[in-house]
């Protein structure tokens, strides 16, 4: 079970590199699409420093620039998912930890922000992307105002996809592991002044989705449920549905109130790509709800998927948000819709 | 000594005029009212569902626009939606532009730009500042820069939200960009649009919108409140399935044009095209169109 953990984790890390961290927010989809995914496996600890294979990806040309949101919190971005940073007098909060290897750039942008330490780090999920800084952020404060230990929150099936049986070699290292999790609807925190609300996303982006929401800042960090990159990647493998994903979509939009004319007011930080607002959200909505509404009638109609394939049910999204290769091409993509629509599984 | 008193006056006239700094030759201040004497049936009561005809539209512009249903903006997200802009000065409603100047050197900062419908606000920055980076929030009006070559101001205009270039689901994508031209004459504006968007235009798409200055012209509030309009079920998007939306064809056959010609396209607004419709077939007129044409 974890040999197998191991080789989808370092799919998913290779893949996640080739469509994430170009840098993710300093490309357009037209150049991130086509591209090689790199070659991952750095989390692999248990099978020797190098995992599976070598990374290809050279982090050394990638810089992280944060952008402040509003109220306490900052947005960086970089190699990998965005990270979320919520400041105060209470010390540092993170929503996802992006790679490893971007954790002294992250530490050293988040440091420009505040010098107080980390006290949590939340996970939207268990993505390569999102979890790698865990275990380097998670022991990053050494002074003595510092947390006896950083708390990394999920919702508990992250936990389930990062370690493993005993007995069993897990793909991350566990002190990267979340150290709190919940299996009810949401967690509440209260840090630097303002309620921190981590609610679940059921069988979304993956089965273990959080969508993390600063109430008194009014930002809203999206995990990978929502990017201004590509069509959302279904994670099959690991509980993820398009339904499931429109939902959560959905839950946003019944969180977000813009501030006039459809614009400010509440933010949301995607899983990747640029800093969005409501209408940002609902245009991604809007998109996936039509092509899920193309994919259903081509079920009902008895069509097969290659019959739903010639109809080209993505051809006006395509160039905006489609890809050739890495982590989920558009035929991909297309062939989970149609098969979650056929057979109600996925 | 009268003779000389002129050739002074003259040199001292010259100086003023040529000491003027090249930027802000034109003032553009004022209340402009539009004119629609040109493209009235678009800009007024909005073109047909299914007319795309003399757009430089991709074949990924013609599908998003024939799965456009207009019921789209009854949704209570949809409702408030200002025209961004890449369209909004084709709009109903009086224009006001104003200078912020640098009170100490009297430099112009910032253009503004102000359409009344939903209170469409642009700032035109004039101070040489950079554009945002590629991660920074997009807007409707976007993020523009200005400058004079000679009187005209050329405006480069990002970071736009996902709007449209009609208002019939003809969309553009949040990837397009614009550069947009004021030539004032007179009492007299003529405004230039050139959208690029990489997704939805093969081309760049111009077009050109007049204003004339109101003196007693008036601005007035536009608030906005969404409501729930039709009652449907959450997260229901209307839209129409492929293949179903036949309003291009309507439109083609009440006009008794060829529906290649109604469905857009950038040789469908070249003058070879009109050779190339004669051999085309044209849908049976309709009832209505019958009666139209009475």
């Amino acid at each position: 079970m974890a040999r197998t953990q191991s080789g989808l984790m370092a799919a998913v890390a290779v893949a996640a590199m080739g469509l994430a961290a170009r840098p993710q927010a300093l490309q357009t989809p037209a150049q991130g699409r086509g591209q090689a995914p790199a070659a991952a496996g750095q989390q692999n600890r248990g099978r020797g420093p190098q995992g599976r294979g070598a990374a290809l990806q050279n982090f050394d040309n990638v810089d992280v620039h944060s952008l402040h949101v509003q109220g306490n919190v900052w947005m960086l971005v970089g190699a990998g998912g965005n990270v979320t940073v919520q400041v105060g007098d209470d010390g540092v909060l993170l929503v996802d930890s992006s790679f490893a290897q971007m954790s002294d750039k992250i530490l050293a942008e988040i440091k420009k922000i505040s010098p107080r330490p980390i006290y949590f780090i939340l996970n939207t999920h268990a993505h390569l992307d999102h979890v790698g800084g865990n275990e380097k952020l998670a022991k990053a404060s050494t002074d003595f105002l510092a947390p006896p230990q950083v708390q990394i929150v999920a919702q508990e099936n992250v936990l389930k996809r990062m370690s493993a049986p005993t007995g069993e070699q897990a793909v991350f290292p566990v002190a990267a592991w979340p150290t709190d999790t919940y299996f009810t609807a949401k967690k509440e925190i209260f840090f630097n002044n303002e309620p921190v609300i981590l609610m679940h996303q059921p069988a979304a982006h993956t089965d273990g989705d959080s969508i993390v929401f600063f109430r008194r800042s009014d930002v809203v960090s999206s995990g990978d449920i929502f990017r201004t990159t590509t069509f959302p990647f279904i994670d099959t493998e690991r509980g993820g549905t398009i339904n499931g994903i429109i939902a959560a979509l959905n839950n946003i939009l019944d969180l977000t109130v813009p501030r006039d004319k459809q614009e400010g007011g509440t933010y949301v930080i995607p899983g990747h790509g640029r800093l969005c607002d409501e209408h940002d959200v609902l245009e991604y909505r809007d998109m996936l709800t039509i092509i899920r509404d193309r994919a259903q009638d081509a079920v009902k109609k008895g069509m097969t998927l290659d019959q739903f394939r010639s109809t080209k049910p993505t051809l006006d999204y395509d160039a905006r948000w489609g890809s050739a290769g890495g982590l989920q091409t558009t035929d991909q993509f297309v062939e989970k819709i149609f098969t979650e629509m056929k057979t109600g599984k996925r | 000594m009268v003779y000389r008193l002129k050739i002074a006056g003259l040199v001292l006239l010259l100086t003023i005029v040529a000491g003027r700094p090249a930027s802000a030759q034109i003032d553009l201040s004022g209340v402009w009212a539009p004119i629609f004497h040109e493209d009235q049936p678009e800009r007024i009561p909005g073109p047909d569902i299914g007319d795309y005809a003399g757009l430089p539209i991709t074949e990924a512009a013609r599908l998003r626009a024939l799965s456009w249903d207009a019921s789209l903006l009854t949704l209570p997200e949809h409702q408030c939606k200002p025209h961004p802009s890449t369209y909004g000065f084709r709009g109903v409603g009086n224009l006001r532009i104003w200078a912020d100047q640098d009170p100490a050197t009297q430099q112009v900062i910032k253009i503004n730009t102000h359409i009344q419908w939903q209170e469409q606000h642009r700032d035109i920055w004039m101070d040489g500042r950079p554009h945002p980076p590629e991660y920074a929030a997009h807007t409707w009006q976007g993020f523009s820069t200005g400058q004079w070559e000679g009187d005209t101001l050329v405006v480069t205009t990002t970071h736009l939200k996902a709007g449209w270039m009609r208002r019939n689901g003809l969309a553009l994508t949040d990837r397009a960009t614009m550069e947009d031209r004021f030539y004032r004459h007179g009492d007299v504006i003529t405004h230039v649009y050139i959208i690029s968007d990489p997704v939805y235009l093969s081309e760049p798409l111009v077009k050109t919108n007049g204003f004339r200055l109101a003196l007693n012209g008036r601005i007035d509030p536009y608030p906005c409140e969404s409501v729930v309009e039709v009652p449907r079920e959450k997260g229901v998007v209307p839209n129409h399935l492929p293949g179903t939306n036949h309003a291009a064809e309507e439109f083609a056959a009440k006009h008794q044009i060829p529906v290649e010609a109604a469905l857009g396209g950038a040789e469908t607004a070249l003058p070879e095209f009109a050779q190339k419709m004669k051999t085309m077939k044209v849908p049976a007129a309709t009832p209505s169109a019958a009666g139209a044409a009475r």
